[in-house]
This record gives structure tokens, C-alpha cells and sequence, in this order.
């Protein structure tokens, strides 16, 4: 695994040729960075984000928001809409496939997406397990909220993480307080010696390997987006401040007040995440923002960060 | 020698695995982000990305207009990927406003060679690296489809489906490939590019410019 890890290129050439490979998969992730993920259900919507900047592209029927507002079993998106979105731009697309729901991974896998989120935002198809990621070509990306939850995604065969954030709630305390904790694990592990690392991979629950792998590095052995809750471009770059490679922004720029200005502000705003000038500049007359939800009022059945084991 | 300073263009993309590249080849390696920024390096890399969100970006913030003048005065450049089509004049499979740099007299044609379930890794021979073929990893990636006068062909793909087609080129100054030599840890390939840095470094001091095309580097015209 160390081999195809394109996140240290000091390492020796590697030797795996074909497609769907760690490094292929992992790679792609590489181009995405310091990039904006937005979510989109309609062909419009991508273009707008497209027009915006956005590096890439989540397809799906219902924005986080509207899942918590109209309940129910939230799936994978319809063949044909994910086709049209597909269609309508030339920059990545990526969907959502039901935690666990690795015939929904195939499916999504046969439309030609470019990233499969194995997402907690769905209803949970399997209750122990995720999909077994490793069998697929087309890459995936999941959720973590600290960094056992990454590592065992990661030897599943995740080639992206993102923080999970509390998606469709416009609130990002969530993401804030996963993206803290992901940095603080990686921190923890740089100070332990090789005997204390076999005790951490046991507490952490990941696997032993990918434990010393970062404690060697410093960081994932794949790129690190953050997600759920980002609402603003100061949202945006404070998440990237906090070690952040990237962004997912989900309902946060079409349920606000004039989306293609906010969406165009967040990748401005992603980019010179450390320049408060341009964060200043680009927040200026963007409208109304998703009203928002207070997360300590939702209950524990309501909160999508808890779903994946 | 002193080592020349050579820019990463850091709107979004892997610039990361680029800088460390670059320093691998010799080079000193900072990032480029502002118009001012830009004045001060000796050569500048384009890294792999989104090519759509890089030109807006670049357009955003006033640094497309400095890097098309740079480009067109002579700084040297390397893109991988999204680079090859910054640096290209013309582009296919591109939203109709997508706007590059330019310099590079080619066509790109984007996404060539699929969507991500077809990125793949494979060796390429590359014309002026030495020590074998490169380990090539192609992610959604670009290729040549056409060549001006004045540009060479460095590489192309051997074997599958693509067979081949034009996967690194260089025209003058600037060189181009549709794969991504900084993911593999192998820094041949921004080691030659540093070399050419250092080429005209030496040739612009030596002549003030004036010997361009006229060298004792063997083939290399600059």
C-alpha cells in the first residue's frame, strides 16, 4: 500500500500499471485539492457550480437539507438524473452510494461516476459493515469524525476522507470538532515510539500498518476533504486553516439566497483560505445564507455523524 | 550554481507533490499565487487539477493576463494534466468560455482517454529523459491530438486502446505531458525541466537573451 501512496513522492517508483489502482485512485484525489465538491440535483445546478469553479461535482436527489426536512429512506439518485448531470458538465461527477449498499456502489460504478461517496447523509444499508472498496475501480471517498474511523475506511480501501461534519444543518461546529480531531490523532501518533504505536492502532481500532504509516508522515495516506455544515466562504477557509486539503459544500450554496455569487465566493474564498482580505472581499452582499440548524437541539436519531462503525 | 527559482501555480491541484518534485530536481520551489509572486521565479510549473476552476480562478484574480505575458516573454513552463491544458492554445471537450494561458501550439483534446474508471499507469518513454521510461500515471487526463511546426513530440503511448497518442510535447520553453510525473516519487522528468530553467538561465546571462535557438546543449533549442 506505502507503494502506490502518491502522498510521498519520496518514495520509489512505483511498479502497478492498469486502471483502478491505489495510486490512480488516490491521485485523482491529489487533483481535487484546494478545490470546492458541491453538491447538485439537477443538471442546472451543475453547471452553475461548474461556472463557479467547483473542482468537481455530487450528485443526488435531495440535498442534506431537505432529507432532514422530509424524512424518509434516503437512497442512491436516479440512473437518469445522475446521467444527465453527467452530461451536462465536464468535470468530475461523484454520488452517493447507502453505507454498505455495495450493489448501489456497482451500480454507480457502471454510470461512469468518477467517485463514489460511501455516504453517512443516506440511510445506512448495512448496520457492521462498509462496502468492501477495495473491489472496485472507480474510487471512493467516506466520512470519518476521527482518525480510527479514517484508517478503517482507509483499509476498506477509501482513497479520499472527508470530516463528517453534521450535513444539511448549515452548522459547522460539526466539522470544526472532526477536523480537530482527525489533526490531534495524527499529532498524538508523531509523539509515540514503536512500542506505544502497537497500543494506539489497538485504541484507535485501525490497522497497525496504516498506524505507523502516519505517524511516520505526518498526515493521511490520502487526501483530506471536510464536509457538513460549511455554509460560508469564512466557513470554507477556516476548515482549511484547520488542515483541510479541500471542501464539500452540500446544501450551503442552493439553499442560500443567490447561489452562484456564494458558490463562487467559497472557491475564491478556498483558495486564499489564508489571505482574511480576500475571504473579506468575497463575503461581501452574498445574500441570505441557509437559515440553519442549532446541532446540540437534534436528537441522536437525527444526526447523520454517528452513522458508520 | 546557485539553484534557479521555479513557481508552482497554486490556485488548486496537487502543488504539494510538485514542490517536492521540483526540489528533488534541483530546483528551489514556491508557490504562485499572485500577479507579484510571478515576477520573481526563473520558470513555472502548471501542477495537475481542475483545468476549468484553475483558468476561472486565474482569470478572478487578475493573473491571467501576467501569465499569458510571461509565458508569451519567455519564462519557461511545465504543466502536467490540467497544465497541458492551461499551457495549450487550443482545446477540445472544454466549456465553450474556458480560457488558457496558451503558448504551446497544439490541440488538447480534455479528457481523452475517459472518465476516472479509465485513469490508469503504464511506462512511457520520454525524449530527453534518461534512465529508461517513466512510470506514467494518466488521471483523467488530456492528450495531444495535434502539433504545430514548431513542437516536438516527447512521448507517446505504447500499447491498449490509446496507442499511440501524443502524451508529452515540447515547444521551445515550455514542455507538456498529460500525465502526472510528481505522483511517483520519480523526478526525472522535473529534473529536465529544471535543467531547462537552468539552460536559459545561463544562456539569457551570458548573451542578455540575444543567442536564443543557438546552443552548445547539443539538440536542445531554447
Amino acid at each position: 500500500m506505502t507503494q502506490n501512496d502518491p502522498s510521498t513522492p519520496d518514495l520509489p517508483t512505483g511498479t502497478g500499471t492498469g486502471t483502478g489502482t491505489d495510486r490512480v485512485k488516490r491521485g485523482m484525489a491529489e487533483q481535487l485539492k484546494g478545490g470546492v465538491i458541491m453538491d447538485v440535483v439537477t443538471a442546472e445546478q451543475a453547471r452553475i457550480a461548474e461556472d463557479a469553479g467547483a473542482v468537481a461535482v455530487m450528485a443526488l436527489e435531495r440535498v442534506p437539507a431537505d432529507i432532514r426536512a422530509q424524512g424518509g429512506i434516503a437512497r442512491m439518485s436516479d440512473p437518469d438524473m445522475i446521467e444527465s448531470i453527467i452530461d451536462a458538465v465536464s468535470i468530475p461527477v461523484m454520488a452517493k452510494a447507502r453505507i454498505g449498499h455495495f450493489v448501489e456502489a456497482q451500480v454507480l460504478q457502471a454510470l461512469g461516476v468518477d467517485y463514489i461517496d460511501e455516504s453517512e447523509v443516506l440511510t445506512p444499508a448495512d448496520e457492521a459493515h462498509h462496502i468492501v472498496k477495495t473491489d472496485f475501480t472507480v474510487p471512493f471517498v467516506c466520512g470519518a469524525t476521527d482518525l480510527g474511523e479514517a484508517l478503517r475506511r482507509i483499509a476498506e480501501g477509501a482513497a479520499m476522507i472527508r470530516s463528517k461534519g453534521e450535513a444539511g444543518t448549515g452548522n459547522v461546529v460539526e466539522a470544526t470538532r472532526h477536523m480537530r480531531a482527525l489533526r490531534r490523532g495524527i499529532l498524538t501518533l508523531g509523539n509515540l515510539d514503536e512500542t506505544e504505536l502497537f497500543v494506539a492502532a489497538k485504541e484507535l481500532r485501525a490497522p497497525h500498518d496504516l498506524v505507523v504509516e502516519v505517524a511516520l508522515t505526518g498526515k493521511l495516506p490520502v487526501v483530506l476533504f471536510t464536509a457538513g455544515g460549511i455554509a460560508t466562504p469564512a466557513d470554507a477557509a477556516m476548515m482549511m486553516q484547520l488542515g483541510a486539503e479541500g471542501v464539500f459544500v452540500g446544501s450551503g450554496i442552493f439553499k442560500s439566497g443567490d447561489p452562484a455569487q456564494r458558490a463562487a465566493a467559497i472557491v475564491q474564498a478556498t483558495t486564499f483560505f489564508d489571505d482574511p482580505a480576500v475571504v473579506a472581499k468575497v463575503s461581501r452582499g452574498l445574500g441570505e445564507p441557509m437559515v440553519g440548524i442549532n446541532v446540540s437541539t437534534l436528537p441522536e436519531s437525527e444526526r447523520y455523524a454517528t452513522r458508520g462503525w | 550554481m546557485t539553484a534557479p527559482v521555479i513557481g508552482v501555480l497554486a490556485l488548486q491541484g496537487d502543488v504539494r507533490e510538485h514542490l517536492v518534485a521540483l526540489r528533488a530536481g534541483g530546483a528551489e520551489a514556491v508557490t504562485v499565487r499572485r500577479p507579484a509572486e510571478l515576477a520573481d521565479v526563473d520558470g513555472l510549473v502548471v501542477p495537475g487539477g481542475e483545468s476549468t476552476t484553475m483558468a476561472k480562478l486565474a482569470d478572478r484574480f487578475g493573473l491571467l493576463g501576467p501569465l499569458r505575458d510571461a509565458v508569451r516573454g519567455g519564462l519557461p513552463a511545465f504543466g502536467s494534466c490540467a497544465g497541458m491544458i492551461m499551457l495549450a492554445d487550443r482545446v477540445l471537450d472544454a466549456p465553450a468560455d474556458q480560457q488558457t494561458v496558451g503558448g504551446l501550439d497544439v490541440v488538447v483534446r480534455r479528457n481523452a482517454f475517459g472518465r476516472q474508471v479509465d485513469s490508469f499507469e503504464t511506462e512511457v518513454e520520454v525524449e530527453g529523459v534518461p534512465g529508461g521510461p517513466v512510470h506514467a500515471v494518466f488521471i483523467r487526463a488530456p492528450w495531444v491530438e495535434e502539433v504545430g511546426p514548431g513542437v516536438e513530440v516527447l512521448g507517446r503511448v505504447v500499447g491498449g486502446p490509446a496507442d499511440g497518442k501524443i502524451v508529452a510535447v515540447r515547444q521551445g520553453r515550455l514542455v507538456a505531458t498529460s500525465f502526472h510525473p510528481e505522483l511517483t516519487g520519480d523526478s526525472r522528468v522535473h529534473a529536465m525541466f529544471v535543467g531547462l530553467v537552468r539552460a536559459i538561465l545561463a544562456r539569457d546571462l551570458s548573451s542578455d537573451g540575444a543567442g536564443v535557438g543557438a546552443g552548445s546543449e547539443g539538440r536542445v533549442s531554447l
